[in-house]
């Protein structure tokens, strides 16, 4: 019954790794972990010890048939997306975080602002194509002249002067380019590093990367040392700005809660492209 | 300047007639009459006590049951953290536990624990019986019956207790609580005159139900209540109110998805009174839904988890989930753990039991005992009609019952702050 599930993830995952060179160094370094994770992660039956007896409380009993239901989310490789966001909570406590908090530890809060604004500065490539794609030319102006004003009075983007004039940053990205014409979110994913995703924003991942590989910094210095060294800025301070905390939920539900809150989050945010147009 | 203020109090309490319950300040100003926006809305910050940025902080795990097998759906559990919080020097130490379905370290209790610091004590801060770290961890049975939670909670302090012990100079032992934590704190109290490991001397409980079946009952019907159309339109009516919070939210991150952090986000927006309440109820349900799983699990099933099965840390548990959400601490009461007790004890009636494990079963005991004071508001929406009179007739002149302030909404306000710390200081002696 499972088998489905049981080959998604490989596939996903070859899927990304061959998309872009980087991805592609980073990859292999994850590709034996991921598949050991596969190896033991993709049941997603419990395992029977004994007899089953049902519980007191049972589903159908308490669910009318074709209710819905916001923890239904499609998922249909569960096994790998909780091996994955099991990976997640241990590659944040003892990788990413730690490195995050020396970041945070050496430089001033100050300075931290200035490097998210020249991140974002370097971003608003990918909000001029993904605007300009979904036909919104208001916004696609607003996010040029945003890239105008920064790097020149804001100092190559260290300082987003833009918004203290009212431009306020467009944020548009690939995948929400393909759910505003029509295209579902297919199965929900959970992607290693990266976090809670779906096939739709997954692709639309990739084609942003794509995009800013090829248009973005990292083409404007064709330099391998400079390519890291964006890289992990960006990894460090994406982080930095992410509220988010493994375990903050204290729920036991807490990757069905994630699921729902980035379907319905995304839902919305798509929901917004229709009526900026 | 001491010396002054010391006759001052003592000319206070010469002349001025005692009330019947101590009264707040005449000053006393709240600025929220709403009981649900009181109880959710954070108090400006020009009507707060001003706290030390930080406090000099240790965390650390206890484990009460060492040889516990913790199931693998719960991979993420590895002991049942505390922190202390510790002075320099000789002091008392105040152990603190938190609200229904809360760790030690929200910010509630990170505030609290300020606030006790600054007033002078070491303070062991512990998660509520009721959050599922603690249920995985320290329970030794089903949660939610308070004499045995109080067991639990006893158990825990004193390994944190010895954890700790070279690192602070104690003087006096003292115990509190809000909420369930004040509730708890008393039937913690109770198991300390039984095994004399503290001696309490002070137990100070703040915003406490008189009968937790009640309280949960209370929360629960603001849910089911306030939902347009009733729970089955409870999907629709959510998302609703999702996407008019998104509206004003610039930033979202998933770091606000339940407890106290989840109507943060609410509060920028002008909510309707019967959404507020019915995302307070909302609130108390998933705390609940989290216990009754995780108690179901640590149980071995039965209850929404089938008996026989092991769950893994990659098993679907949306099923259990749905159910979970489903599922009232009411319906957890009558349907699982009366039934379990009644089992124990033959002849024990639901009405026997919920009188039993209430502060009116143990009237007696809080009514001599002077060690006891209350902190209340008589707007919270926690208790049931009566029930403030019958706090103010047990507790006499150690009540402090503030006139608004919702549930804890009024916490940090000056005058709270002073009773707080006053009591525990000892001040009325």
């Amino acid at each position: 019954m499972k088998t489905h599930a049981d080959h998604m993830p490989c596939s996903t995952s070859h899927g990304k790794a061959t998309r872009s060179s980087r991805a592609a160094t980073r990859g292999n370094l994850l590709v034996p972990l991921l598949f050991l994770l596969l190896l033991s992660a993709c049941s997603t039956a419990p395992v029977v010890t004994g007899p089953v007896e049902p519980p007191l409380r049972r589903y159908e009993d308490l669910v009318k048939p074709g209710q819905p239901n916001m923890l239904d989310v499609k998922d249909e490789v569960e096994g790998f997306n909780r091996g994955s966001y099991r990976f997640n909570y241990y590659f944040d406590e003892y990788l990413y975080r730690p490195v995050v908090r020396g970041y945070e530890f050496i430089m001033p809060n100050y300075l931290e602002d200035r490097v998210s604004d020249a991140i974002d500065n370097l971003g608003e490539i990918t909000n001029l194509t993904n605007n300009l794609m979904q036909f919104n030319l208001k916004a696609a102006g607003i996010t040029v002249s945003r890239f105008v004003i920064n790097s020149t009075v804001g100092v190559g983007g260290l300082w987003d002067q833009a918004k203290k004039m009212g431009l306020k940053r467009q944020t548009e990205d690939f995948g929400l380019t393909l759910g505003h014409y029509g295209t579902g979110s297919g199965s929900y994913l959970m992607l290693p590093v990266l976090g809670a995703s779906n096939v739709r924003d997954t692709t639309g991942l990739a084609a942003d990367l794509a995009t800013s590989n090829y248009l973005g910094p990292v083409a404007w210095i064709n330099d391998t040392t400079f390519t890291y060294a964006y890289s992990g800025i960006y990894a460090v301070d994406r982080r930095h700005r992410t509220p988010f905390r493994y375990r903050q939920t204290g729920s036991p539900f807490e990757y069905e809660l994630i699921r729902s809150l980035y379907t319905m989050k995304r839902d919305y945010d798509i929901s917004q492209t229709n009526e900026t147009k | 300047m001491n010396r002054l203020l010391a006759l001052t109090l003592l000319l206070v309490f010469l002349f001025a007639a005692r009330p019947a319950a101590a009264a707040p300040p005449q000053s006393y100003f709240y600025p929220f009459v709403n009981p649900y926006e009181a109880t959710v809305m954070e108090l400006p910050k020009q009507f707060e006590v001003r706290l030390p940025d930080q406090v000099p902080v240790d965390e650390f795990v206890v484990r009460p049951f060492p040889k516990r097998d913790i199931p693998e759906v719960f991979w993420y559990e590895k002991g049942l953290p505390c922190s202390l919080v510790y002075q320099d020097h000789k002091a008392p130490l105040v152990f603190l536990v938190a609200g229904s379905g809360s760790r030690f370290d929200v910010p509630r209790m990170l505030k609290l624990q300020k606030v006790l610091y600054q007033a002078g004590f070491h303070v062991i801060s512990i998660t509520s019986p009721t959050h599922m770290d603690f249920v995985v961890n320290a329970a030794s049975g089903l949660p939610g019956i308070a004499s045995e939670d109080a067991k639990d909670l006893y158990r825990v302090m004193e390994l944190a207790y010895h954890k700790v012990r070279h690192r602070v100079d104690v003087s006096d032992f003292l115990l509190a609580g809000y909420s369930l934590g004040g509730f708890d704190a008393a039937f913690v109290a109770r198991q300390d005159d039984q095994e004399h490991r503290f001696n309490f001397k002070r137990v100070l409980m703040i915003n406490p139900p008189v009968c937790l079946y009640d309280s949960v009952s209370a929360l629960d019907r603001l849910l089911v209540e306030n939902v347009p159309g009733g729970m089955d339109n409870f999907d629709n009516w959510f998302r609703g109110v999702f996407s008019e919070t998104m509206h004003l939210a610039e930033s979202w991150g998933p770091g606000g998805l339940s407890g106290e952090s989840m109507y943060r986000t609410y509060k920028r927006m002008q909510p309707s009174e019967s959404n507020l309440a019915a995302l307070i109820g909302l609130t108390a349900r998933m705390n609940a839904a989290d216990m009754i799983f995780t108690a179901d699990v640590m149980n071995g099933g039965g209850y929404i988890v089938p008996k026989n099965v092991r769950l893994t840390s990659t098993t679907s548990l949306t099923r259990y989930a749905i159910v979970a959400y489903k599922t009232s601490f009411a319906d957890y009461f009558d349907q699982w753990l009366f039934p379990h007790y009644q089992k124990q004890e033959p002849g024990l009636t639901r009405e026997a039991l919920l009188q039993r494990e209430s502060l009116r079963g143990i009237e007696g005991y809080l009514k001599n005992s002077k060690k006891f004071g209350l902190i209340h508001n008589e707007d919270d929406i926690i208790l049931v009609s009566g029930d403030i009179e019958y706090l103010q007739r047990v507790f006499g002149d150690r009540a402090w019952i503030f006139p608004s302030g919702g549930h804890m909404g009024n916490m940090f306000q000056p005058d709270v702050v002073s009773a707080i710390t006053g009591f525990l200081k000892g001040k009325e002696e």
